[in-house]
């Protein structure tokens, strides 16, 4: 840690250079003279923040960093130095006690923390060693080591490929838990490597670290003894990243580039920074405004006492004489302590058991998330996993919610579901009845069928138009290999075969037309094998592949079967095959596209073409070509393809699903209903990303698309930065100025008659918002990016870089009203804005645990996130809130009596409670009720929360702790402490108070008053609480009684160790007068009267009155059943 | 703080872990606040009239006899040269003063509820512990020790600031002045009479040898083993006066119990006819701006006269039911336009 520091702080020269030159395997190499070992850092990974030595200090300046417990500590010092009415125990020791759990609870949390970092970095590499692979941890490779990994193994640092088994010189990797992406990614191996790793004598000079995953520059110099140096340049496909996994390779041997801290993983992993929630944020203002109270009280006491002492023969009355300590006192220094003494004597008012209480409340209140049955998986055996409580009410604060596609809103599961060849469609057969196609062909919805001539050929397409790869499983690996989505069949034991493409919509059309009884065998040097319906097996030579790439949309191939014809096969989206197929086949399939395409289904067509011998030769020649184009091959290559893939027949349809998340749509209209707006960010490609965003209803047939991406940045056939600035303020223009102003608590669906908008934006485009060349105006482009998107119902981006995902979403987070954000994701490439978001939600989805740990709330399933929000949520935000105002309002007309009695004791400090009682109330007598009621309190029901989503609207924005009710609550205490002060005073006018003439002193006027302040804001509490459960009754009576107890006990004693029995017998004296029974009573009465007349009165308000009429306590339904 | 159930556990299904346990939700609807605000409106009326009732029988008489104004017989004690000064003060009383009745005395602008003040004491002393005479502790400063550094017993500022005028009440009956008994016991509270102070024991017999080596405190003429020598259980620390002095008042303007006239003739009441109250005036108030006052009451079973518990409880009371017939009207309004909409 400190070393990182250090290398931050005097590691400028490392900065300053561009470039770092790596050894491989750290020797030597003829060209430098003397080999200095440049120093990297270690491949450590480090996430913990103490260690052993330094918890103790660092701990404890973290929490007197905290305002109230510097406060706190400052109050406990005043008491030790300056001779105040308190004791210094009164606030020493819940400062202690404040301190010390959570400097236990940290360092439990740390410790953890520790834990896991050791499992990554003691986890056992090979690094080649003389030759021989040696075992190692994985903290010990150093930048130059050559590492070697094993299929399904994960990368332990970023490596650039030096060899792989394969014998193409590639290897296979998923990317899976940095970006999302499961399909398979071929990488390189740097080209003319030799195969003897130990005699290799080379240096690599690359970039220094930086987080862009697909950047990576570099240079890598060989050195041989009797040849000149070879250089050989190095990219991103040379380089495998830490955390992306080994697949469909042995082994490969890589060395290592970037270490520990600086992978590009760990560099997009951002540091935890400790989330604060709005709550909080309330609270800090809250203290703020009591602080204000509690300095103008303590001023005005101190004023008032010199102003008092002024008068003639006040200051020093003949019965009180000052001492001599404190006749020698300068004034201005006796003026400072009497204020302090105000201050210690005040200090109640912002207690230290407040924080405690919270805590507390956060702490046992999330285990009603992790307890909670419905968020149970059974499949994976989990329930919800905490990570942390402060955020609980957080959670009923949401206002956007970033959602990861992969894994999050889909399942990551392509199924292939219905098809439609020649015009007729063919529905989707469930997973149980696969076989039954193989005799009696499709079975159609409609009566007829297409001709079977057609059927084969639309089959046979698709067994031979893709770039799949078969694998043979072992049954043991049919489970591990389902991590990465694809792959086998476990319904088929007899054909344990899997199948791996670079997408998983090929697996799945390859796998459809097996179910139909065409089956892919294969591809064996270039000739391709499927077995059709009649078990036959069928060979077709594989001549070319016109490969998929997004601006196309669309992918062919061409083969040439067994009786000599050579065909082409393409397939792609609907609007890239139209164009090119006879205009008179398409409007038949149009129909049943469109059809699919609106249930949120991924559609292809397939087209096919005979070519003849001419045609293929003139093709076949200009493909060649092209390929070896030195320059512009990409344009040459487009250009063939086009001309290829022209005048085709269009066969046939497809419909592939991405399976949602169980549950998928209803959330995200819950979520919608419930005011939030989601927003997609994901790696994946657009069309995938938008047709899982319409399967999600967060798109609608009448949402207008606002899209900002390379495509349309690109097309008009201007420079990108025109295009942006034009198609900025058209989409600006659209969404933002000619739409009526948005009015709150509209939900969406009943607003139909505005257009809605969706708004696609890619990684490519916003970067350009965001990082706008230099001549450009960067934050007009940016404010008007965020105002698009907030005017947009839903908003996808897609082709996201992890960074750039937290880029989004800090950008929401920053912007006007600060709204709260909510992240959800499975994957380590959502880790960055799960981290950036105020509350980061992991889904334990199959990609690895990186999300989970690093998110506040883990939950099995995107459904979940729905009674998260919704009820959990809202029952937490209402139990804080209200939690946070009592605590207030309670210390508030508890002090405010003790001020007011300072104008009655001629401000001399002189407490009006007893030392026992001013400790004791905020621990003991009124603590446990609003502990209960704020982790017990359902003042609507979990199951109406969860019907009815728009419930959540009503604590938006934090509507129970905004100015108004604080006011309300500020008020309400004053009202009370007068009450009890004055009613008290007014009694005690005669303190001649029973019955055979004797008087009451100063304690039991203070008692009087806090026996009636811990009645009051007691059963204050009781009127709030809406949900007894005989938890409840036990502490609200329980407490009310031990007071009681504790006053007699108290009272009934003459305990040693007190210098002064203050409050021996006063209590049972008290209770002997009849008149202190009436007065308590009465002002009971008379504080609660304005709560309940406020509670009656209030009249349900707000569009679901009626809704919620049967849940709102103070209806007058019930009067209307009563007479 | 991982609070995760443990792999394969599924977590419990128990009404409290699943937020089901069975409620209680009682609705504060108006069917439940209107009656109730009747009841207790009622309740507080009746209450408020027995209380103010019994405060109107309660009778009292003050005598200010601080002697500020020139024409009162006291103002001759007022100047600093004054010593074992007695004044006395006429009064007539019209009527039966019903017994028993209570002798209070009574101060104003007095801060017995100073902080520094109320601190000034030795608790351990008072209870008899014969150490603390010696060793009085540092709160009772700057009356801890005299100027000889002599410990001082009982220490601190509230007792050395005690209460020292006396009263003596006569009756002028033909012209002869009977005295009136005052009973200066049981005015004290019964726990700090009997348990929470005590006197020392005897030492060699003698109950001021128990005190040798302490002073008196500065402002007392007499040592706290002199305070009562008729009567050995109402002398030292266990005078009665003593005590309730030392149970110090709440507010600035406060009285405390002297005696009770509950013997003799006087058992009764106080008749009717001119009374003579002698005072041994001693005690400095113009000082600091207060004044003393005796007062003459009787009480009830809710204590000396106080208007202010009845008028509230009247006032509460009929607030509560005119907010009960308010709540009524609003509700029957609102009844009907709840009808209109629902229909």
């Amino acid at each position: 840690m400190l070393r990182r520091r250090l290398n931050r702080l005097f590691g400028g020269d490392e900065k300053r250079v561009d470039s770092r030159t790596i050894y491989v395997g750290n020797r030597p190499c003829p060209a430098t003279e003397t080999f200095i070992p440049p120093k990297f850092c270690d491949n450590r990974i480090v996430s913990s923040k103490y260690t052993i030595w330094n918890f103790l200090p660092k701990n404890l300046f973290e929490q007197f960093r905290r305002i109230a417990n510097f406060y706190f500590l400052i109050i406990f010092l005043v008491q030790v130095i300056v001779d105040t009415p308190t004791s210094p125990v009164t606030s020493g020791l819940p400062l202690f006690f404040v301190i010390t759990v959570t400097a236990i609870k940290q360092g439990y949390e740390d410790w953890l923390r520790h834990k896991a970092d050791s499992e990554v970095n003691k986890y056992p590499v090979r690094v080649l060693e003389d030759g021989q692979p040696a075992r190692k941890d994985s903290e010990k490779i150093k930048v130059g080591d050559i590492v070697e990994v094993v299929e399904d193994e994960t990368f332990p640092c970023d490596l650039i490929l030096l060899q792989s088994s394969r014998d193409d010189d590639t290897c296979f990797v998923t990317t899976a838990s940095l970006d999302g992406e499961s399909n398979h990614k071929t990488h390189y191996t740097v080209p003319d490597m030799e195969k003897d790793l130990q005699s290799l004598s080379a240096t690599i000079e690359c970039e220094q670290p930086q987080p862009d995953l697909y950047k990576f520059v570099g240079r890598m110099h060989i050195y041989k003894p009797e040849h000149d140096p070879a250089v050989r340049s190095l990219g991103p496909e040379n380089l495998l990243l830490k955390g992306a996994t080994l697949k469909n390779t042995k082994k490969i041997y890589g060395v290592a580039v970037y270490t520990g801290m600086e992978t590009k993983m760990a560099l997009n992993y951002q540091g935890k920074s400790q989330k604060r929630s709005a709550v909080e944020k309330s609270i800090n203002a809250f203290l703020l405004v009591y602080l204000c109270i509690l300095i103008s009280k303590a001023v005005v006491c101190t004023t008032l006492k010199y102003v008092w002492q002024s008068q003639d023969g006040q200051d020093e009355p003949w019965y009180n004489q000052k001492t001599e300590k404190e006749k020698g006192t300068i004034l201005y220094v006796k003026m400072f302590t009497d204020f302090l003494s105000f201050m210690v004597l005040f200090n109640f008012i912002i207690p230290v058991s407040m924080y405690v209480t919270v805590e507390m409340q956060k702490f046992l209140g999330s285990f009603f998330i992790t307890w909670d049955r419905d968020f149970f998986d059974p499949e994976i055996e989990e329930g919800a996993l905490v990570n942390t409580s402060d955020l609980n009410e957080e959670l009923g604060q949401v206002e956007y919610v970033f959602t990861d596609k992969t894994g999050t809103l889909t399942q990551n599961n392509m199924e292939f579901i219905e098809c439609c060849i020649d015009g007729f469609q063919y529905t989707a057969f469930s997973s149980e009845l696969d076989s039954f196609c193989v005799t009696d062909g499709p079975v159609s919805t409609f009566q007829e069928k297409a001709g079977r001539e057609k059927e084969e050929l639309f089959l046979r397409a698709l067994c031979l138009c893709h770039t799949v790869q078969v694998k043979e499983a072992g049954p043991d690996e049919l489970g591990g290999d389902q991590v990465d989505g694809p792959a086998s069949e476990p319904l088929r034991p007899a054909e344990q075969r899997g199948f791996i493409a670079s997408s998983p919509d090929e697996v799945a059309l390859v796998k459809g037309a097996m179910r139909y009884g065409f089956t892919f065998l294969g591809l064996e040097s270039k000739t391709m094998k499927i077995k059709n319906w009649q078990n036959d097996v069928e060979e077709y030579e594989l001549l070319h592949v016109l490969n998929f790439d997004p601006v196309r949309r669309r992918m062919s191939v061409i083969v040439r079967s067994k009786s000599g014809d050579t065909l082409l096969f393409c397939k792609g989206a609907d609007s890239s095959i139209f164009p090119r197929v006879r205009p008179e086949e398409v409007e038949r399939i149009r129909m049943h596209v469109q059809r699919s395409a609106t249930e949120g289904y991924r559609t292809l067509c397939v087209a096919y073409k005979r070519l003849s011998v001419d045609e293929y030769a003139a093709a076949d020649a200009g493909l060649r070509e092209a390929r070896l184009a030195l320059q512009d091959r990409e344009e040459k290559l487009m250009a063939v393809y086009n001309q290829v893939e022209t005048a085709m027949s269009l066969i046939g349809a497809t419909a592939v699903e991405d399976r949602l998340q169980e549950e998928a749509a209803q959330t995200m209209e819950a979520l919608q209903g419930a005011g939030m707006k989601v927003w997609v960010l994901t790696g994946d490609k657009m069309e995938t990303a938008k047709s899982t965003c319409y399967a999600c209803r967060l798109f609608r047939r009448s949402t207008e698309l606002l899209e900002l991406t390379v495509r349309t940045l690109e097309s008009g056939g201007r420079r990108r930065e025109e295009m942006l600035h034009d198609l900025l303020f058209d989409f600006h223009r659209k969404a933002v100025q000619d739409a009526p102003p948005a009015r709150a608590g509209v939900n969406r669906s009943w607003s139909s008659a505005n257009p809605e908008y969706g708004f696609i934006v890619d990684g490519a485009a916003l970067a350009l918002v965001m990082n706008p060349s230099p001549d450009t105006n960067c934050s007009r482009y940016r404010s008007l990016f965020l105002q698009i998107c907030q005017n947009c119902t839903a908003v996808l981006c897609c082709r996201m870089a992890p960074l750039q995902k937290a880029q989004i979403v800090k950008m929401v987070k920053n912007s006007k009203g600060s709204p709260i954000t909510l992240s959800i994701g499975d994957g380590a490439n959502d880790v960055s804005m799960i981290l950036e978001a105020h509350v980061g939600i992991g889904v334990k989805g199959k990609e690895g645990r990186q999300a989970v740990r690093n998110s506040d709330y883990a939950i099995p399933k995107l459904k979940h996130l729905r009674k998260l929000l919704l009820a959990h949520g809202h029952l937490y935000y209402i139990r804080i809130a209200h939690l946070v105002q009592y605590f207030f309002y309670k210390n508030l007309c508890f002090i405010l009596p003790q001020f007011l009695y300072q104008f009655f004791c001629g401000c001399s400090q002189q407490p009006l409670y007893d030392a026992a009682y001013l400790t004791m109330y905020n621990i003991c007598f009124t603590s446990m009720p609003i502990l209960a009621y704020s982790l017990l309190e359902q003042q609507i029901a979990i199951e109406v929360l969860l019907d009815n989503a728009t419930l959540y609207r009503d604590i938006a924005k934090n509507a129970m702790l905004r100015w108004g009710p604080f006011l309300y609550w500020t008020v309400l205490a004053v009202f009370q402490g007068l009450i009890f002060f004055f009613g008290v005073k007014y009694l005690f006018s005669n303190p001649a108070l029973q019955d055979n003439g004797q008087v009451f002193g100063n304690w039991s006027y203070g008692t009087i008053v806090f026996t009636v302040l811990v009645f009051t804001v007691t059963l204050k509490l009781a009127l709030d609480t809406r949900h007894w459960t005989w938890i409840n009754h036990f502490v609200i009576w329980g407490s009310l009684a031990f007071y009681v107890v504790f006053s007699f006990f108290w009272g009934g004693i003459i305990w040693p160790f007190l210098k002064q029995q203050r409050l021996y017998f006063v209590f049972f004296n008290m209770l002997s007068s009849v008149s202190a029974w009436l007065v308590i009573i009465l002002l009971i009465v008379l504080s609660l009267l304005p709560d309940i007349l406020l509670g009656v009165l209030r009249k349900p308000r707000g569009p679901h009155t009626q809704q919620i009429a049967v849940v709102t306590p103070l209806s007058y339904k019930h009067l209307r059943e009563h007479y | 703080m991982k609070a995760g159930p443990s792999r394969t556990n599924r977590p419990d299904n128990t009404a409290f872990t699943q937020q089901r346990l069975p409620a209680w939700q009682p609705i504060l609807s108006a069917g439940i606040v209107i009656p109730g605000f009747t009841l207790i409106g009622l309740a507080f009326i009746g209450v408020g009239v027995a209380l103010f009732v019994t405060s109107q029988k309660i009778t009292d008489l003050e005598i200010d006899y601080t002697g500020v104004a020139a024409t009162s017989p006291c103002f001759k004690c007022t100047s600093f040269a004054a010593e074992n000064c007695m004044c006395q003060m006429e009064f007539t009383l019209t009527t039966l003063f019903e017994g028993p009745v209570f002798f209070y005395y009574g101060l104003t602008s007095y801060y017995q509820n100073f902080r520094t003040y109320g601190v000034s004491k030795d608790g351990y002393q008072l209870s008899g512990d014969t150490y603390y005479f010696n060793n009085p502790q540092d709160s009772c400063a700057p009356y801890q020790y005299d100027s000889n550094n002599n410990p001082i017993v009982p220490c601190g500022s509230i007792a050395n600031s005690m209460f020292s005028d006396t009263f003596q009440l006569y009756q002028v009956v033909n012209g002869m002045k009977k005295q009136v008994p005052l009973d200066g016991k049981g005015i004290a509270w019964w726990t700090d009479y009997n348990i929470k102070y005590s006197n020392p024991a005897l030492v060699n017999g003698s109950f001021a040898n128990a005190f040798s080596g302490t002073v008196k405190p500065v402002n007392w003429s007499k040592p706290v083993y002199e305070l009562d020598p008729t009567d050995q259980a109402n002398n030292g620390f266990l005078n009665q006066n003593f005590l309730v002095w030392m149970r110090q008042a709440a507010l600035p303007k406060f009285q405390k119990l002297y005696g009770r006239i509950a013997e003799g003739d006087y058992a009764q009441g106080l008749p009717a006819g001119n009374y003579t109250l002698l005072i041994n005036y001693s005690y400095p108030v113009i000082s600091f701006g207060g004044t003393k006052k005796v007062v003459l009451s009787n009480v009830s079973w809710m204590g000396g006269k106080n208007q202010f518990l009845g008028i509230a409880y009247l006032v509460i009371g009929s607030l509560c039911i005119v907010m009960a017939m308010v709540m009524l009207i609003i509700y029957a309004k609102y009844k009907f336009t709840d009808d209109d909409e629902d229909m």
